[in-house]
């Protein structure tokens, strides 16, 4: 553990009012590594997210990307950075069809400055863009309005998306929220695969224990704003206290939701 | 990358005829045709920020710009040239709105539509307290020449064929840009701005251009008016004047760049008419028809000829 | 001192004026979240409906000329309530739930065929109500004189002020009221009748609108084109104040109020420009209005 880590949380600290949404995280990720998130509607993952992508500022701590602080930057200038995410509602642009949502977001990958005259549609950026449709396996759907494709299609194009930029690190929110029960173990399937074959970091937010243990190779289990427990899968999830606050809840919601 | 699409090339076609046209147009409709396309224009701007999700309640502001600044430029500055005048009436616009976009890109939905409201308001205040401007009655716009060329007694062709330029090459730009990545990303914003923020650039500044090329174009369209009109008054900052530009905006459509020509021309024409024969049922009518559009052709009657032809097709 | 008192005076007689015009206009979007752009013409029918009425009444038509206050208030009621839920019931009620933007160019077409009604059922010529005006007199204090009826306006205001703040805070629908203003899910799953509240808002909102219109009759004549002016000013004080909120509407009347009053007095020329200005600088400082909440935006 003496490269610098890709990410770094030091004694973080969000509240809103007089809930406590994240109480001194401290967490070290190193490139490479794919680490699970899990803990109960509440606990604090997606604050952590926001926090870590420059969606919301924390109340006190440091947050490093590559060893440099990125406290203050706004969301485009971190993303810029490489640390890309996805969310736990799919974010798209309801009325494009999948390819223009793709479309936009690769020509706002290839530079800071989208052109005012040049069409948004070329040969290149469409191959491209169905590329990355194919490797998610949604290429079917490219001429579709996105109000009219599955909601776990959605989720894929979401994270095709931010993967688009190359990033070198991904922050995927509860990728499997809102699929049907049986679409789950597809859906991870293949964004891990995709996600393994460019060499992404990986963070993964999720609240269901199967999934996030088939596919990480760390835990961090986050209760009430705080990591209670952080290591190998086995030792996480055996962990007595992750057993009774987290898993013990079925990763339910029993407190508010604060994200 | 800068070749001429079909579109575009329509549109330019559609210019040079209707200029041309002015050999054989009886001059009612040359200048109907005039005051319908330079309002065009300034509705090109209030349908630039509707892509973006953006609905100004002041585009009146820019139009007063543009047509203040031809007069101020012809009346007491001494510039004449028509080309001269309209870039300055753009400048002039983009200068205030660089400003002022500042302060409004922050805001969205009513609070966006409620600012630009106040800002054209504040400036039809000053101006109608303005005496070396003519206060509330504004003041009378010399005639403009062209190059060091007088058109004289030409005068309404010449402003007449100019409009029909401005507005060919406006309509072949903005068609450019509803095409480009910067259209895209804008209608992008429209749909979820977070996500876009996410992906890399900057809402905000993404607006704040929009913002500032809105605001140049209606000025373009407001110099034009005032060339064609030979008058401006503070009128043209009052926000229901903004409200019409609204209104013809909704009639066509944000789909086309040929659209709010298009309903520029029908509203003038219809205007013409009911002002003559129904003078007291004319805000009614536009207030109906505006309804109408809401509930039955949200996307404006371009939608109907969009339909037709997917009719046809099929 | 005397410029200082003069100012304070009109100011507070055109902040109430103020908050009078905008109390309707705030209390409609604090529950519906419509942006009234039509609010301007509910005042003019107010106004119409209010001189017409006093007109005939001093005619020939009436005895006791102080009847004519009750009628100014008669008029008003009727006329803003009648066609408030005529409107809310043949229109807006088809449009719940519809982009907030997209109802204010629904009030804005509403707007456009309310002006020419007016003109339809008024013609054009402008209307006088001045008798109510006269009749209360002059009252002289450090050299100033000053109409009894626009002082009148100040306590008129403070009744209207405290009675919403009476109805939204003790009284049963006033809380229900509030539930839906808080969140209206949580109201409809509770079993408020969400609809009819919305209707009978719109309608108070209304008439509250041809109160102002009906009560500012006798000071000015009566002419087509008062709605549309009236509604720009109600949208700046309601804007400074934070849309919504009652309280912000009051702050906003005085806060703009007072600032006019001395434009008038030590810079005239700037008269119509500092309504705009206040609300630029307050919205520059402070978006949301002095008294607006903010609304996050959740991912």
């Amino acid at each position: 553990m003496t490269a610098t880590p890709i990410l770094e949380a030091r004694n973080l600290y969000r509240s809103f009012g007089a809930v406590t949404a994240a109480k001194d995280i401290n967490i070290r990720i190193q490139s490479g590594e794919v680490v699970g998130v899990i803990g109960s509607n509440g606990a604090g993952k997606t604050t952590f997210i926001n926090m870590v992508t420059g969606f919301l500022p924390p109340t006190a701590g440091e947050i490093l990307f590559n060893g440099r602080s990125i406290l203050g930057q706004a969301p485009r200038k971190i993303t810029r950075m490489g640390m890309a995410r996805s969310f736990q509602v799919a974010q798209l642009f309801p009325e494009l069809t999948v390819l223009d949502n793709m479309l936009v977001a690769l020509s706002i990958a290839e530079s800071g400055y989208p052109s005012f005259l040049r069409p948004l549609r070329n040969a290149a950026r469409i191959e491209r863009a169905e590329t990355a449709l194919a490797e998610f396996g949604v290429a079917a759907f490219r001429d579709h309005p996105v109000t009219s494709v599955p909601q776990g299609t959605r989720k894929l194009v979401d994270i095709a998306m931010a993967l688009i930029g190359n990033p070198s690190m991904l922050l995927l929110d509860e990728p499997t929220s809102g699929v049907a029960v049986e679409e789950k173990f597809p859906l991870m399937d293949s964004v891990m695969q995709v996600v393994r074959r460019h060499g992404v970091t990986v963070l993964f937010v999720e609240h269901d224990m199967e999934i996030v243990s088939r596919y990480v190779s760390r835990i961090l289990a986050f209760y009430a704003g705080e990591v209670i427990a952080d290591g190998p899968p086995a030792q996480v999830l055996d962990d007595p206290k992750v057993q009774e606050l987290v898993v013990g809840h079925g990763g339910h919601g029993r407190t508010r939701r604060a994200s | 990358m800068m070749r001429v699409d079909r579109t575009e090339a329509w549109l330019l076609g559609a210019g040079l005829a209707l200029a041309l046209g002015a050999l054989v147009l009886p001059s009612w409709l040359t200048f109907l045709l005039t005051i319908a396309f330079a309002k065009g224009l300034v509705v090109q701007g209030v349908v630039i920020q509707m892509r973006a999700g953006l609905v100004s309640f002041g585009q009146g502001l820019y139009y007063c710009i543009g047509g203040y600044t031809v007069g101020v430029g012809g009346q007491m500055v001494g510039v004449h040239d028509a080309f001269a005048l309209l870039l300055l009436s753009m400048a002039a616009a983009a200068a205030v709105a660089m400003v002022l976009g500042l302060l409004l890109t922050r805001y969205r939905e009513i609070f966006f539509a409620m600012l630009t409201l106040a800002f054209s308001m504040i400036l039809y205040g000053i101006l109608s307290k303005s005496q070396s401007l003519g206060s509330t009655d504004g003041f009378n716009v010399r005639a403009v020449t062209a190059l060091g060329w007088a058109p004289g007694a030409g005068g309404k062709m010449f402003v007449y064929v100019l409009t029909c330029g401005c507005a060919a090459v406006a309509a072949v730009l903005l068609h450019r840009l509803s095409k480009s990545s910067v259209g895209h990303v804008c209608e992008a914003i429209r749909e979820n701005e977070v996500r876009v923020e996410y992906l890399g650039v900057s809402p905000r500044w993404m607006l704040y251009a929009t913002y500032v090329l809105a605001a140049a174009t209606s000025a373009l369209g407001g110099g034009l008016i005032g060339m064609a009109t030979g008058h401006v008054d503070p009128e043209m900052a009052y926000w229901t004047t903004s409200g019409e530009f609204i209104f013809i905006a909704l009639l066509g459509g944000i789909s086309h760049v040929a659209a709010p020509f298009l309903a520029a021309t029908l509203f003038s024409t219809v205007r013409t008419y009911a002002i003559q024969f129904v003078p007291h049922s004319w805000q009614m009518i536009l207030g109906f028809v505006l309804l109408g559009i809401i509930i039955f052709l949200p996307k404006g009657l371009w939608s109907l000829f969009r339909r037709t032809k997917a009719e046809a097709r099929a | 001192m005397t410029t200082f008192i003069a100012i304070l005076v009109d100011g507070s007689i055109y902040a109430s004026w103020l908050f009078l015009v905008s109390a309707g206009l705030t209390v409609i979007y604090g529950v519906m979240r419509i942006l009234n752009m039509a609010h301007g013409s509910f005042y003019a029918i107010g106004a119409y409906a209010g001189a017409s009425l006093v007109g005939w009444w001093f005619s020939g038509a009436g005895g006791n000329p102080y009847v004519s206050y009750l009628l100014l208030l008669g008029a008003a009621l009727v006329a803003g309530l009648v066609v408030g839920f005529f409107i809310e019931f043949s229109l807006l009620r088809r449009m719940y739930g519809r982009d907030e933007i997209l109802m204010v160019i629904v009030t804005y077409a509403l707007l456009l065929i309310l002006e020419d009604a007016i003109k339809l059922v008024w013609g054009v010529d402008p209307y006088f109500a001045y008798q109510p005006y006269g009749l209360l007199g002059r009252v002289s204090f450090s050299g100033l004189t000053f109409a009894n009826y626009d002082l009148g306006l100040i306590g008129v205001s403070l009744v209207v002020g405290f009675g919403l703040w009476l109805i939204l805070n003790r009284t049963h629908k006033g809380k229900l009221l509030r539930a839906v203003i808080h969140d209206r899910e949580v109201a409809v799953a509770m079993g408020v009748n969400v609809k009819a509240m919305f209707a009978v808002t719109f309608a108070v909102g209304t008439t509250l609108g041809a109160l102002a219109g009906a009560l500012t009759a006798p000071a000015i004549s009566v002419s087509p084109g008062i709605g549309v002016e009236v509604i720009v000013l109600a949208f700046a004080v309601v804007v400074v104040g934070g849309m919504g909120s009652i309280g912000g509407a009051a702050a906003g009347a005085v806060l703009v109020g007072l600032t006019r009053a001395a434009a008038v007095h030590l810079a005239p020329e700037l008269e119509l420009f500092v309504i705009y200005g206040v609300m630029s600088l307050v919205l520059s400082v402070r978006p949301q209005g002095l008294f607006g909440q903010t609304l996050v935006r959740k991912i």
